[in-house]
């Protein structure tokens, strides 16, 4: 199941600074709705979001209800070296998926 | 029986002018004590400054569900002088946090972007901190027509 769309330029040139977009498919349910019976509809949530490169983290953000649903976020690095990006999401009720791209960089 | 029509008629005109008055005079800027409470976690005793940080946020949305925003710092992204962190807060959701955002250096541009929820009209506020730990900030007014996070669920 594609769950998460990544947009990563496949070759890059070394030391240029390149966009990376990431859209992962998640409700995002804030846990302040209720249901026309008035229970409260419980939160499940994206809480964190990070992105490797080759084993070290770049980039990494705390997410909140306030992430609208299929949270997508762009972020921008700088590439030195040919190598693998990692995504990893982790949310509430046990939520976890990864997610990786390759870049070649000349 | 004319008298007491007066004093009726002018008894209203007295309220509801002064249930007008009551609405003008409610400070505009009035933040809640929540995201005073939210930003003083992140920033400690610092002082935030204004500039530097620029909020890009469309002024009117109809649809408070997503609402595009992008956040980008002014800064050279080298190891001396670079963004730790941006945060971006909100006015008048049940919760005053959005989203933290961690970069480094190696980042190269200090900008970032998502979709976020807004559940009422209200003022978005984007704090960075720097590699000097000095924090600047970016406000933007958001006027919404249809309200995120109030609907029903099924």
């Amino acid at each position: 199941m594609p769950s998460a769309l990544i947009n990563v330029p496949a070759k890059a040139k070394r030391g240029s600074v390149i966009e990376i977009k990431t859209l992962m498919s998640h409700i995002m349910e804030t846990g302040y709705r209720h249901t026309a019976s008035g229970d409260v509809v419980p939160r499940d949530i994206i809480t964190s979001f990070i992105c490797r490169f080759n084993g070290t983290e770049v980039f990494r953000a705390d997410l909140f209800p306030a992430i609208a649903a299929n949270p997508f976020i762009t972020f921008f690095t700088t590439v030195t070296e040919s190598g693998k990006f990692e995504f990893e999401w982790i949310g509430d009720k046990g939520f976890s998926e990864t997610a990786q791209a390759s870049i070649t960089v000349e | 029986m004319t008298n007491s029509d007066h004093t009726t008629r002018r008894k209203f005109l007295s309220l509801t002018g002064g249930a007008a008055a009551l609405v003008i005079v409610r400070p505009v800027d009035a933040t809640p004590a929540m995201l005073q409470a939210a930003i003083r976690n992140v920033v400690g005793e610092a002082n935030v400054r204004t500039g530097k940080v620029k909020l890009d946020i469309p002024p009117l949305v109809e649809n408070g569900n997503t609402v595009p925003m992008t956040v980008s710092v002014t800064s050279s992204m080298t190891a001396d002088e670079y963004v730790k962190s941006i945060h971006v807060f909100n006015e008048k959701n049940p919760q005053p946090n959005v989203g933290n955002f961690y970069l480094g250096p190696r980042a190269g541009r200090a900008q970032i972007s998502a979709r976020i929820r807004l559940a009422d009209s209200q003022k978005v506020t984007a704090i960075a901190r720097l590699s000097d730990d000095t924090f600047w900030s970016a406000t933007a007014d958001v006027v919404v027509t249809l309200a995120a996070c109030t609907e029903e669920a099924i």
